[in-house]
């Protein structure tokens, strides 16, 4: 199936009937798709959490001296806002993209370890739940997303509302580190014959660039964190500057050590998904995909020598402060040199600006906004005015919405057909992408100004006679303008899911693999696994991409594939080879499992456990802790019994 | 850590290679940053303690402090450690081969070796402790005791690791087609005791 | 990529014999002795402390890079394997190395605060009064 004209019957979708259903099935599946849907679902709830929290944290902002919420629970919100946001929503996000589009953009049946795979999506369900768990308990994290220490020690920060953070990050980071090394296996492993590296989908190898990058970014993350768990549980001093004369830059050091390869885990895949969309919708190949590859590479590789740039204001001293002004200042090359690619594909090319396409242009446009003010403050002397206001807020605004969810949200639009089988609707999706760009712009431009006259971020209220009243008004109702767009999304996603058009194996005529299976593909995904020639398999000899003739489009009544009102190709009825199983087939699949989700239960556990620890005799919660023992007997027991498990 | 030989993925892979050899590789790689990380904290806060117990003799306001750190016992559980990486060597060498008691024999040569290594280092942990260091007592000893624990830790999952392979190939469970299980077995096991190469002159030996 | 399908059979026969395992070992052993011979140095005053510290780790260095060439086999094996372990090590070392740069050369003002409170154990009793983490005056 290398290379197909024909597009497979539109009558219905691609309903694979002879795969299990049922919450069994969910919770012991071992595919790649199904934990990728998981993921998707999961983070999107999480999305709309956070997105909850941000509004509250608008309305608070609304008026000047506000008591929406109290200063506490303000502290709570930006923290979880921002935890949540990064580790529940958009991270999984990605990853449920790596999940259910990576194996089919390389030719795999599945991951490489599909056991492992689960296993990281449980960690990462339990993890979360477990972080916001704190808000049951009314000791929700509380000291911003960076916890610095000292004040995220136990004498600055009493109560649990850390331990939240430090065992929470714990199970997340684990997660984080099992799905990439998956994934980096996955691509280097199991592509199919004939894709070499420099053939794979650009999508795919910045997928492998960013595990790349969890795997040794997150191993750092989990000692800073480990070290500060010490702190907090068993009295160390890593962090204790008061008796023991530790440095405070310590956990500085090693959380931007992590936490600036992190800004790069969350934007290298969407520069992957963008590179996809504009081809797609422009009917041109990826301008420069050579270049593109390599400075993916450069960005991945920079992204960790400008760790102390998040630290300029610490007085590291002119030496430090030049080389990561500089170093810093080197990532705009590369990430230039990608813009320049997007607009080049862009360029002469036969646009469609579906809503996939306008969240991809709208990605180009926003996310320069966010690399220019993040040039800014990469110089030492600028960094210094900036350090702690509201522009810093715009700056990773518009990097985090304007870039990564601006970039998710047109891969959804994307994907979403390949993973269902139906189309969103588009009407609703112009409404949604219009409000979320109209919103997007209102909330977050006008933090730069505020930021320069100087509000502080992180404040929970400022004065009337500040002079930020009008500027943190407009913002909140943009603010909801967002959530009026996210709203008529979520409704999309679900409507689509029901009753959306059928969608068809490959509905806009796009080059890459995984268009050339039914939609939702079949459990073994690819019925032969195919020989690839060249980088965009699909278009190799397609008519619909002569030049001047316009993409091709599946007549959903008839069967037939017109372009321009001519018939170019009769529609083949996939239908009948989709209700074959894979045992039919002969193919192997890896069989169901339940130790992926046993295993996670009982590592969650063991941290879950160590946060009861020091509860009063008074609380419900005193004896919780021996949950602790019992995950460390369900973790052996479930090792031991995934390493010998049949069939696996 | 896992048997699962009918994995699609080891069949035929693009690079030829094993999926789950490679796996481990980036395993390590990833627990190199790990270790680094520890190492790194070590090394910030080396000579930082501002009370005593130190860990080598030193000289403070005209005060003479003794150093806590066992020169001689810590050299004799190091030799332990290499040792029982030549014996895991050995172990992968018979389980190639095939020879039958030779291959468990070793493999639990290599679980005896990483268990004296770990009787020395609980020896050594509760000596200093009755000395007065804890991690409360100060930098040095919540540096040390994460670091050289997070590296025990990790000796204490490789014996286990080799024990179960020991019993498998007792069983005939592990025979020359199951070489790979033993192979990513030694890889890690002497990825501890590289881990302990680097800990062991950094922390004991430089002053 | 080379198709070498054919690796786990063929690593029985690329690799030395147990003969040449055991050498191996016999000079991780011997090169321990010395960096023990190297502290030992140092403690009886024979060179410096930066001397020490240089041969101690050279050895540490080449005892490292046999394990890791011949015990782990990254001599023998497929090479990507060898770039696997190499770039994260290489990266770690680099982004600890300068950590610890930053932490103990280049000061600069926080640094150097720090750097007065390494110090502290040196000065007078009555200097350590001051609660230990307050800012030095400068």
């Amino acid at each position: 199936m290398a290379s197909t004209a024909t597009v497979a019957a539109p009558h219905a979708p691609a309903v694979a009937h002879y795969e299990p259903t049922g919450l069994w099935s969910w919770i012991t599946t071992v595919d790649h798709k199904r934990i990728g849907i998981l993921y998707g679902v999961t983070a999107f709830l999480w999305f709309l959490v956070a997105g909850v929290e941000a509004l509250m944290i608008r309305v608070q902002l609304f008026v000047p001296n506000n008591h929406f919420v109290t200063a506490e629970t303000y502290n709570s919100l930006f923290t979880m806002h921002a935890l949540t946001m990064i580790f529940g929503a958009l991270m999984p996000l990605t990853a449920a993209f790596f999940n259910f589009i990576v194996p089919l953009q390389i030719g795999a049946r599945d991951v490489a370890f599909p056991r492992l795979n689960a296993l990281s999506y449980w960690l990462f369900l339990f993890g979360s739940l477990f972080l916001n768990f704190g808000w049951v308990l009314k000791a929700a994290p509380d000291s911003g997303w960076f916890a610095y220490a000292p004040i995220t020690t136990l004498p600055y920060s009493p109560g649990m509302h850390m331990d939240f953070y430090v065992l929470g990050l714990q199970v997340l980071g684990l997660s984080s580190i099992i799905a990439s090394l998956n994934f980096i296996i996955t691509i280097i492993n199991l592509r199919a014959p004939g894709m070499r590296l420099m053939r794979m989908p650009i999508f795919t190898w910045m997928t492998l660039i960013t595990s790349v990058l969890i795997v040794t970014a997150m191993a750092v993350f989990t000692i800073a964190v480990t070290e500060l768990m010490f702190d907090r549980l068993f009295g160390t001093n890593f962090y204790n500057t008061v008796s023991a004369g530790a440095d405070p830059l310590l956990w500085q050091h090693l959380f931007w050590m992590f936490g600036h390869p992190e800004v790069y885990i969350l934007i290298i895949p969407i520069m992957g998904m963008i590179s996809e969309v504009l081809p797609t919708f422009s009917r041109k190949p990826l301008f420069g995909y050579n270049v593109m590859v390599f400075s993916g590479v450069l960005i991945g590789w920079l992204g960790w020598g400008v760790w102390s740039h998040h630290m300029f204001a610490t007085g590291m001293g002119p030496i430090a402060d030049s080389f990561f002004s500089l170093s810093t200042m080197l990532i705009a090359i590369p990430t230039g040199i990608k813009i320049f690619n997007w607009l080049g594909t862009l360029y002469g090319g036969s646009i469609r600006f579906t809503t996939a396409m306008l969240f991809a242009v709208a990605f180009i446009a926003m996310f320069t906004i966010g690399g220019i003010s993040g040039v800014m403050h990469a110089s030492a002397p600028s960094d210094l005015q900036q350090s702690d206001t509201y522009f810093i807020v715009a700056h990773i605004h518009y990097v985090f919405f304007g870039g990564t969810v601006l970039g998710l949200w047109a891969a959804l639009y994307y994907w979403y057909p390949k993973v269902f089988g139906r189309l969103l609707d588009e009407k609703l999706g112009q409404f949604h992408f219009w409000s979320t760009f109209v919103g997007m712009n209102l909330t977050f431009f006008p933090m730069h100004f505020v930021g320069m006259f100087g509000m502080p971020r992180r404040t929970w209220t400022y004065g009337p006679e500040q002079g930020f009243t009008a500027y943190n008004q407009a913002e909140t109702v943009g603010a909801f303008i967002i959530a009026l767009g996210t709203l008529v999304f979520a409704i999309n996603l679900f409507t689509a899911w029901k009753r959306g058009r059928i969608a068809g194996p490959n509905p806009w005529g796009a080059a890459t693999l995984e268009w050339s299976i039914p939609s939702p593909p079949p459990a073994y995904n690819f019925r032969e696994i195919p020989v690839v020639h060249s980088r965009m398999p699909l278009w190799e000899d397609d008519p619909t991409k002569e030049a001047g003739i316009p993409h091709g489009r599946v007549e959903e009544e008839t069967e037939q594939v017109t372009i321009a009102g001519t018939q170019v190709a009769a529609v083949r009825d996939v239908h009948d080879e989709n209700k074959m199983s894979a045992h039919d087939l002969g193919i192997h699949l890896p069989p169901p499992s339940f130790w992926p989700i046993v295993l996670a239960a009982g590592i969650s556990a063991i941290f879950i456990g160590l946060i009861f620890r020091q509860v009063p005799a008074t609380s419900a919660w005193h004896n919780a802790w021996y949950l602790m023992f019992a995950g460390i007997a369900t973790t052996v027991v479930s090792i031991y019994a995934w390493a010998f498990e049949p069939g696996h | 850590m896992s048997a699962h030989a009918a994995s699609p993925a080891h069949i035929d892979t693009s690079t030829g290679l094993d999926s789950r050899k490679m796996a481990f590789w980036t395993f390590i790689g990833s627990e190199c940053l790990l270790f680094g990380s520890l190492i790194a904290t070590y090394m910030a806060y080396k000579g930082r303690s501002i009370n005593p117990p130190y860990p080598h003799d030193v000289v403070i306001n005209g005060k003479a402090f003794h150093g806590i750190l066992n020169i001689p016992l810590t050299s004799f559980s190091t030799f332990i450690l290499l040792m029982s990486s030549v014996a895991m060597v050995f172990a992968l060498w018979n389980v190639q081969r095939g020879n039958k008691p030779w291959d468990a024999f070793w493999l639990f040569m290599t679980a005896l070796g990483g268990s004296i290594f770990l009787g020395c280092q609980v020896f050594e942990f509760t000596h200093f402790y009755h000395e007065g260091l804890t991690l409360r007592s100060n930098l040095f000893g919540s540096t040390f005791y994460v670091l050289t624990g997070f590296h025990g830790a990790h000796v204490t999952v490789g014996i286990i690791y080799l024990i179960t392979l020991g019993v498998m190939a007792l069983r005939g469970r592990i025979g020359p087609e199951r070489t790979l299980n033993v192979e990513i077995a030694g890889l890690y096991w002497h990825f501890v005791d590289v881990i302990w190469i680097v800990i062991f002159p950094l922390v004991y030996l430089i002053r | 990529m080379t198709s070498e399908t054919r690796e786990i059979v063929h690593d029985q026969h690329a690799h030395p014999g147990w003969r040449f395992y055991g050498v191996i070992g016999v000079i991780l052993l011997v090169f321990t002795a010395l960096e023990i011979v190297g502290y030992i140095g140092e403690t009886k005053g024979w060179y410096s402390g930066g001397a020490a510290a240089a041969i101690i780790l050279v050895l540490s260095a080449a005892k490292f890079f046999s394990v890791v060439a011949y015990y782990m086999h990254l001599k023998f094996d497929n090479k990507l394997f060898t770039g696997i372990f190499v770039f994260p090590a290489v990266l770690g070392c680099l982004v600890i190395g300068g950590m610890i740069l930053l932490f103990h050369v280049v000061h600069g003002e926080a640094t150097q605060l720090h750097g007065e409170m390494e110090l502290r154990p040196q000065m007078d009793a009555a200097a350590t009064q001051t609660p230990v983490g307050a800012p030095a005056a400068h």
